[in-house]
């Protein structure tokens, strides 16, 4: 079982036909997702990898019978473009564009309140269940079926991780990248609340960094929740000088706020276990496992 | 993109923000003419750096004459003015701002910013400013007001009413701030801005609100829509390294330690920095290849490394995947080692798509690189190799 997404999850792509929407569904496809098409507007009645193209979500979603949606849209047409399949209904959108601008993130977030769409990212690796589905970016290299579940902040990180996590000889139940823009859809708490209510997952990583609040959200649900799977986390940024944009726009620290200290001590206080080391995450989950 | 406080004001005035009236100038003559020009009986002359806490830092200077106004402006001009947000090595000052003094029977902290946990736009207040604000926030954060903006419907005239009235303002003050508020977040929508911060807004003495000092910072993602924004860039104030490196869709932070570090992704290349310190490494840089980065612009990359005369050993750590692979990188770093020569010891952990690919190419190109399987043990090998250059 994984959260979110399954075998039966059916996929389409808006941007569709761009170059690394076209490289990445591919991939998705040859994965064993079931991609049932593309969005592109004024591309409608084509086919692109075999499958059909459409003008609008709406007229997609209805001849596929679509679930989820990989948006890859340029920046300036992202947050249109996510709007476009929160209207559709769709249950789950995964928004891999990177760099929209934040203000148009807001108008999003908004109409998002109240609607049955969860939101992944934006600037999101998206999301994998090994053996399953995977929507986005995340590479499928050395991912086993197992037990963990894991949300993070840096694509590049998750990848480490799931390699560290697979080498101590565990799996994935789910990975998901919840995307380094300031605002953005999902975060640690909806993921920590989905992973704890499925049965096939175990213990939950959390991929921190500098710059927000997500870390200390999570941290003050975890304190609520005493009994519950164990939980590890990483925190990236310790030695990170404040008051810059260390690649993400989401880790400008504002007000001293979001220090990597402060959210480590956060989630040490609600008893998770903080990997002190970016090399000995996956030790640290066997451990957390181990002890649960 | 950070603006100067004199590119700030000049925007936030045109949002009906009262500010006092200024004139930027670069030299102790012009200086002189813009306090003549301004008019009144003193003037403040601050130091056009972007980092704050200037004040503390003897980067503003209050003049009571004309040539006072000179005698300031000389002293800063030219000099590189340390403050606590610069770094040991300061900020140059080429421009200086001079206005009319303004005194404050009090001053008041004012700001728009995104509030990311609730994903909205959010006015911040304190009673109480002034340079010191961050401290006396962390010390009692119950002094902080918050307003949050609708996203529907805007700022409310009521509720910002009594969001002044918080503020300790009545009668006409309570009515001016008001009009501040709104022009502020219409500013901030209008301009795309990320933080706009009015430290002190002054209480005058007549009972009057003006914006003494102003931080502007705009969204960066968003500059596509605001060609006319776009030139306000103070390009000679960043790091020139930095700036090189905008140019290769690289992110660059320059550090002060002797490894340079190549990393793909943020997160990764923020851990691996702190795992080069926790294994007594100094990390001379944050390098962030970004995911669509091509060949030539990881050996321009790689270049920016090895142009630093304090870097000792070099170490790549890539995660192939998404849009990048180990091969492009690889066929970057050889690239430049061809045109540069490798003159420092280069520590190599490509895992990931294409990863055996890369160390075949380095090898193929003969390219002097060691090899590590994981993260830990590269950290551990470039901390070595630097300490052995360095000894």
């Amino acid at each position: 079982m994984a959260i979110l997404i399954d075998n039966d999850t059916k996929v389409i792509c808006q941007g569709f036909t761009g170059k690394q929407a076209s490289y990445h569904m591919e991939r998705a496809i040859a994965y064993g997702t079931k991609v049932v098409g593309g969005v592109v507007p004024g591309k409608g009645g084509r086919r692109h990898l075999g499958l059909p193209v459409f003008d609008r979500v709406a007229e997609a979603v209805e001849a596929t019978g679509a679930t989820a949606s990989a948006v890859f849209v340029p920046p300036a047409a992202a947050a249109d473009a996510i709007i476009e399949a929160i209207d559709a209904e769709l249950p789950l959108v995964v928004c891999v564009t990177e760099r929209i601008p934040v203000l148009d993130m807001v108008r999003v977030k908004h109409r998002l309140e109240g609607s049955g769409t969860r939101l992944i990212g934006p600037n999101s690796q998206g999301i994998l269940s090994p053996g399953r589905c995977k929507i986005g970016v995340m590479p499928a290299h050395l991912e086993r079926s197992g037990k963990v579940g894991i949300a993070s902040r840096s694509a590049s990180l998750t990848s480490e991780v799931i390699e560290q996590i697979s080498a101590q000889r565990l799996g994935q139940s789910t990975a998901i990248g919840i995307g380094g823009d300031p605002v953005h859809g999902l975060g640690f708490v909806d993921c920590l609340e989905l992973f704890f209510q499925d049965p096939d997952t175990d213990c939950v990583v959390l991929l921190g960094e500098i710059g927000g609040s997500d870390e200390e959200e999570a941290a003050s649900y975890l304190k609520a929740n005493r009994s519950r799977k164990p939980v590890v986390a990483y925190v990236a940024g310790v030695h990170a000088p404040t008051e810059r944009r260390m690649g993400h726009a989401g880790t400008v620290n504002v007000f001293g706020q979001g220090g990597a200290a402060e959210k480590i001590e956060a989630l040490r206080a609600a008893g998770v276990t903080v990997a002190t080391s970016a090399a000995e995450i996956g030790q640290t989950v066997r451990q957390a496992l181990r002890a649960a | 993109m950070n603006l100067h406080e004199y590119q700030a004001k000049e925007l936030l005035s045109r949002f009906g923000v009262p500010c006092p009236k200024g004139k930027v100038v670069s030299t102790a003559e012009q200086a002189v003419a813009a306090a003549e020009a301004l008019g009144g009986a003193s003037w403040a002359v601050k130091a056009q750096i972007h980092a704050g806490r200037r004040h503390d830092a003897g980067g503003v200077r209050m003049a009571s004459s004309s040539e006072a106004v000179g005698t300031a402006a000389g002293a800063l001009l030219g000099q590189r003015l340390v403050t606590p947000q610069t770094g040991a090595r300061g900020k140059l000052v080429r421009k200086v701002y001079v206005e009319q003094a303004v005194g404050a029977a009090r001053e008041i902290y004012l700001a728009a910013l995104v509030d990311r946990s609730l994903g909205r736009v959010s006015l911040i207040a304190a009673k109480h400013g002034g340079s010191d604000i961050e401290d006396r926030m962390a010390a009692a954060p119950e002094a902080m007001l918050q307003l949050t903006v609708d996203p529907a419907t805007g700022l409310a005239e009521g509720t910002a009413a009594e969001f002044a009235a918080r503020l300790g303002l009545d009668g006409a003050a309570r009515a001016q701030a008001v009009e501040i508020m709104k022009g502020i977040c219409k500013a901030f929508h209008d301009l795309d801005a990320s933080l706009i911060e009015i430290n002190p807004l002054a209480l005058t003495n007549d009972g009057s609100l003006t914006a003494l000092d102003v931080k502007m910072i705009l969204d960066d993602n968003a500059l596509f829509r605001h060609q006319d924004l776009a030139v306000l860039r103070d390009e000679e104030d960043l790091d020139p390294t930095e700036l090189e490196a905008q140019r290769f869709a690289l992110n660059y932070v320059h550090l002060d330690g002797n490894i340079g570090v190549m990393v793909n992704g943020a997160g990764l290349a923020l851990a691996t920095v702190d795992l080069l310190k926790q294994r007594g490494g100094e990390p001379a840089d944050f390098m962030d290849i970004r995911p669509e980065a091509t060949r030539n612009q990881v050996a321009d990359g790689f270049r920016l490394l090895l142009g630093n005369p304090k870097v000792a050993a070099i170490l790549v750590n890539i995660y192939g995947g998404g849009i990048l692979r180990c091969d492009t990188v690889a066929e970057g770093i050889a690239a430049a080692c061809k045109s540069e020569g490798l003159r420092v010891p280069l520590i190599l952990r490509a895992a990931g798509t294409n990863g055996e690919l890369a160390r075949k190419i380095l090898k193929a190109q003969g390219v002097r690189v060691s090899f590590a399987d994981t993260v830990g043990q590269a950290a551990d090998m470039v901390t070595a190799a630097a300490g052995k250059e360095a000894a």
